[in-house]
């Protein structure tokens, strides 16, 4: 038996303790926003943050896991989005969108270590997460309107 | 074919409005292990009811396109998918327009063969050229009815009465009043439509005049992006069915191995294990969980003979293979004026030869889908682009009715061309029917990269004549593309499962190279275009196929790459040198198109604040070289000017592109900033494919098989600034805007030529083979 924190709720599935962390969010816990795309943590599509780094669930064995996993479905707070998803929103960024949870989730972890980070080090932080679409150039504009929308939550103090 | 019916998904929404729930949902309870977060109407939880049989729904019928609800919404049926360009908003955007109905109290449903009429699904970029004008004239023939019944209720003559929003009003006495809810809300309209095939489909209602057109033209977000952002969104790989497996397709080590044995109890005692399901030389392992049948695809042990001849050179060799290959098919040579003359008077004759390379789709998510052989019948989940034809298909490759197939389209990764030929879909199908159960199949990445469908190779071979006042006179081209046995589109005989089982069709597809599409006045050419075959065209990793613009990027590398050469040689500003060939008169009535590339090319150059002179660009022996450069094409009736601003570090050969500039025009626009960003990521695709993009092979298999032996642009390459500017100018006063043509793959034709220009721009140096790896720049700059 495996026990899992995922997105502030406790699981536990009876699975391969070699099992990936990637087939028990999906296939046990049923929630779709971590994907399949190389499995050889090379594209940052199944992505999920755990102790506020995006990892590759696709790598990690899932008895590994040790700290609580927040998916895409756990940005939100209150039934606000996150102000990565918003800037994301107002950027109109996905095309297909299917590679889009590695990059929010990369983005958010970048901007919780750095809240005001150059374009130099967007360019540089979010280089892992491929996109096969080519959304890069608005994605690379969402994460300094997410930035600019954090501080701004911060400085009203809206801790969400 | 038979075909009487509007979707069942809409009787039903028709009768549950009536109170009269005829079908009932299947067993939805325990149908579905997670939720699938169906809306009233569009979600698959409504497709899951429907136990079938599943006939066409009748395209004649208004009802099979429209329903207007007692709210007040309407809810558009299309035979459209949606690959991510926002074809369903802008979708949203005509009907709602024509109708006479607020966007926001619409909403659209795409792409489920049995719940939408057959527009094809996607390709070609004709979602917005083709495919939208029935639905425009339907939604205007549902205004048309609307008013009709209205007329009698308010007690007035139709032409005093007006629209907005969907409520119709006396003019003069907006007291007088009733909405197209109260009017037809959860009733059918019940009207006939006429028109020869789906494409004519049409009532007696004209469409409006592009200046009374509201939505059209604005901005609405699409409406398919937050479900992308917050995770709520169910995608074709998110599907799951009681009782469902899951399986890996175990694929031949070569080209064209032959499957001689596997030793099934490599796997059988493993947990979770199935089945092994071999014939010809397909084999899949079926296990109960997703990681035990990964696990198990690894463990099999399978005694594979490789050919004994090589089915391809290598990727090295390729292209020496290419020019002496005797060609299968080749078009008459087009010619025009009398180009030995030309070349035999020339001032100066200019040559030049390019490569381009076999490039992949290599989509984010490996290729999948989900089939279920539930009542006798087969469901497919898949995100198939043409999911009207994977249904045609897999009826025939199973010898099922078609009326007990069908696909249900969802979401899925970028599609460009290759779920035009869905391997997945079939293999899902063929197991689930082995099986008895429905089957997941799940592609690998290194499959994906290895197996996936191919943009064929080419070969150029190009001579221009100048003459003594650098005029460019005479234009040989010839083209060879490794482009025979073409796959179609989701056919039973060429998609990979039925090539491994044996299946061959009579005679494979001819393929294509092409012609370039610019305007260029050039008074003396021959153009040549020809196909050859690589030694083996069955069960290859090289089968080619359907990659966005079909051809367009490889050709007009090569032909704006040439003209800037001869721009080169005659010491002419690379613009003005384009200007100029597009100025000159010919016999033909190419004005108007050549108009259009004018205004193009000059709004590119004026975004980009181009100033004029020869390539390449004299500056100093820095770390750094700096170039522009610009190239052109037509797709159809779209045409593109884009301009590249590249630095090259002279010590590693990089190549960063710093600016990016679009000028397109492609008629009516629907929706601005969506269309923007379209151009935007189609920009930096083919970006990729100039910068990174090559299968490599050795002589029996691909050696491109991940994202590190197959790169692609990542963020740190994306250019720092893109300017897109709509053109859309038409240069006839008189007339009031084009149509709305396509938009989806014209801006990928120009980029290649555009970076390899500015690299000359920067450097001097030529690249005439793609990719621009650092390695092959260096060299190049060093040879």
């Amino acid at each position: 038996m495996i026990t899992l924190t995922v997105n502030g709720k406790r699981h536990t599935v009876d699975v391969d303790p070699a099992t990936p962390l990637l087939y028990v969010l999906r296939n046990d816990l049923g929630l779709l926003g971590p994907r399949f795309g190389c499995g050889l943590g090379q594209c940052g599509a199944c992505s999920v943050l755990i102790k506020g780094a995006a990892m590759r669930s696709c790598l990690i064995p899932c008895s590994a896991v040790k700290d609580e996993v927040t998916t895409l479905e756990g940005l939100a707070r209150d039934g606000v989005l996150h102000p990565v998803q918003q800037a994301w929103i107002d950027e109109q960024v996905p095309q297909c969108g299917f590679c889009q949870n590695g990059q929010i989730l990369t983005a958010k972890a970048l901007l919780d270590k750095n809240p005001d980070p150059s374009d130099a080090e967007i360019r540089d932080g979010m280089s892992g997460a491929i996109c096969r679409c080519m959304t890069y150039y608005r994605v690379q504009a969402a994460v300094r309107r997410a930035a600019a929308l954090m501080a701004k939550r911060t400085r009203t103090g809206d801790v969400r | 074919m038979t075909i009487t019916r509007i979707p069942a998904e809409i009787e039903d929404q028709l009768e549950r409005a009536a109170g009269v729930s005829r079908r009932t949902f299947l067993k939805s309870s325990g149908m579905l292990v997670v939720s699938l977060g169906a809306g009233a109407l569009g979600g698959p939880l409504a497709a899951i009811a429907a136990a079938g049989p599943y006939p066409d729904p009748d395209f004649h019928q208004l009802d099979s396109w429209i329903v207007v609800h007692e709210d007040n919404t309407a809810a558009f049926f299309v035979g459209k998918t949606d690959l991510g360009q926002g074809t369903g908003t802008a979708f949203r955007q005509m009907m709602a327009d024509e109708l006479d109905i607020a966007y926001e109290m619409t909403s659209c449903i795409m792409g489920s063969t049995d719940r939408t009429v057959d527009q094809g699904g996607s390709g070609g970029s004709t979602a917005i050229e083709r495919d939208a004008w029935p639905m425009r004239r339907i939604a205007a023939e549902a205004r048309r009815v609307l008013l009709g019944m209205a007329s009698p209720r308010l007690n007035a003559p139709i032409d005093q009465l007006t629209v907005k929003d969907a409520v119709i009003s006396v003019q003069g006495d907006p007291s007088r009043r009733v909405t197209y809810g109260e009017l037809i809300g959860g009733k059918r309209f019940n009207v006939t439509l006429t028109g020869a095939n789906i494409n004519a489909t049409t009532g007696v209602a004209p469409v409006k005049r592009v200046q009374d057109l509201h939505i059209v033209g604005r901005s609405p977000q699409r409406y398919d992006i937050p479900a992308k952002v917050d995770g709520t969104l169910m995608w074709a790989v998110d599907v799951k069915l009681p009782g469902m497996v899951h399986a890996r397709n175990v694929r031949p080590p070569a080209a064209g191995a032959k499957l001689v044995s596997i030793d099934e109890s490599s796997v059988n005692r493993l947990p979770g294990f199935v089945k092994v399901v071999a014939k010809g030389n397909y084999a899949a392992i079926v296990c109960e969980r997703e990681e035990q049948a990964i696990a198990a695809a690894k463990a099999i042990r399978v005694n594979w003979e490789k050919p004994s001849s090589a089915p391809f050179p290598a990727s090295e060799d390729l292209y020496v293979f290419m020019r002496q290959a005797t060609p299968t098919s080749a078009e008459p040579p087009a010619v025009t004026g009398d180009p030995d003359n030309a070349f035999a008077h020339a001032a100066r004759v200019v040559t030049a030869s390019y490569d381009f390379p076999f490039q992949g789709h290599t989509s984010i998510g490996p290729a999948h889908a989900l089939a279920d052989p539930s009542n006798g019948q087969m469901t497919v989940y898949s995100n198939d682009m043409k999911s009207y034809g994977m249904r045609n298909g897999i009826a025939e490759f199973l010898g099922m009715p078609r009326d007990a197939v069908r696909v249900v389209w969802m979401d899925g990764p970028q599609a460009f061309g290759r779920t035009a030929a869905d391997d997945a879909g079939f293999e899902a199908a063929f197991l689930a029917k082995e099986l008895g159960r429905p089957v997941r199949v799940q592609w690998t990445r290194q499959e994906e990269t290895a197996w996936d469908v191919k943009g064929p190779a080419f070969a150029f071979d190009f001579r221009g004549a100048l003459d003594g006042d650098g005029r460019l006179v005479a234009l040989e081209y010839g083209a060879r593309a490794a482009d025979h046995n073409h796959l179609g589109y989701n056919e039973p005989d060429t998609v990979l499962i039925a090539q491994l089982l044996g299946r061959r069709r009579a005679s494979p597809a001819r393929g294509s190279a092409g012609l370039p599409s610019e305007m260029y006045a050039i008074p003396n050419r021959r153009s040549t275009s020809e196909v050859v075959s690589l030694p083996a065209i069955w069960e290859s990793p090289l089968r080619t196929g359907q990659l966005r613009d079909p051809n367009g990027p490889q050709i007009t590398f090569a032909s704006e790459s040439f003209i800037d050469e001869l721009a080169a040689a005659a010491k002419a500003d690379p613009v003005d040198f384009r200007l100029g060939l597009l100025q000159a008169s010919t016999e033909d009535d190419t004005a108007f198109r050549r108009a259009r590339s004018i205004a193009a090319i000059k709004a590119a150059a004026a975004t980009y604040g181009w100033d004029a002179r020869p390539s390449p660009h004299r500056q100093e022996a820095g770390a750094v070289a700096r170039g522009r450069g610009i190239a052109y094409a037509f797709r159809k009736q779209t045409v593109v000017a884009e301009i590249a601003e590249v630095e090259v570090e002279r010590a590693t050969g990089r190549v960063r592109v710093k600016r990016l500039v679009c000028a397109h025009d492609c008629g009516l626009v629907i929706n601005p900033e969506a269309l923007r960003r379209t151009i935007e990521c189609g920009m930096q695709y083919a970006l990729s494919r100039a910068l990174y993009e090559e299968v490599t092979f050795d002589s029996e298999k691909t050696t491109a098989s991940d994202w590190i032996s197959y790169p692609i642009l990542r963020h740190r390459d994306a250019p720092e600034k893109i300017d897109v500017v709509f053109v859309n100018g038409d240069p006839n006063p008189n007339r009031p805007d084009l149509p709305h043509y396509g938009a989806g793959e014209a801006m990928t034709k120009p980029m290649v030529a555009a970076v390899a220009n500015a690299i000359f721009d920067a450097t001097g140096v030529r690249l005439r083979r793609v990719p621009f790896r650092a390695d092959r720049v260096l060299a190049a700059l060093k040879a």
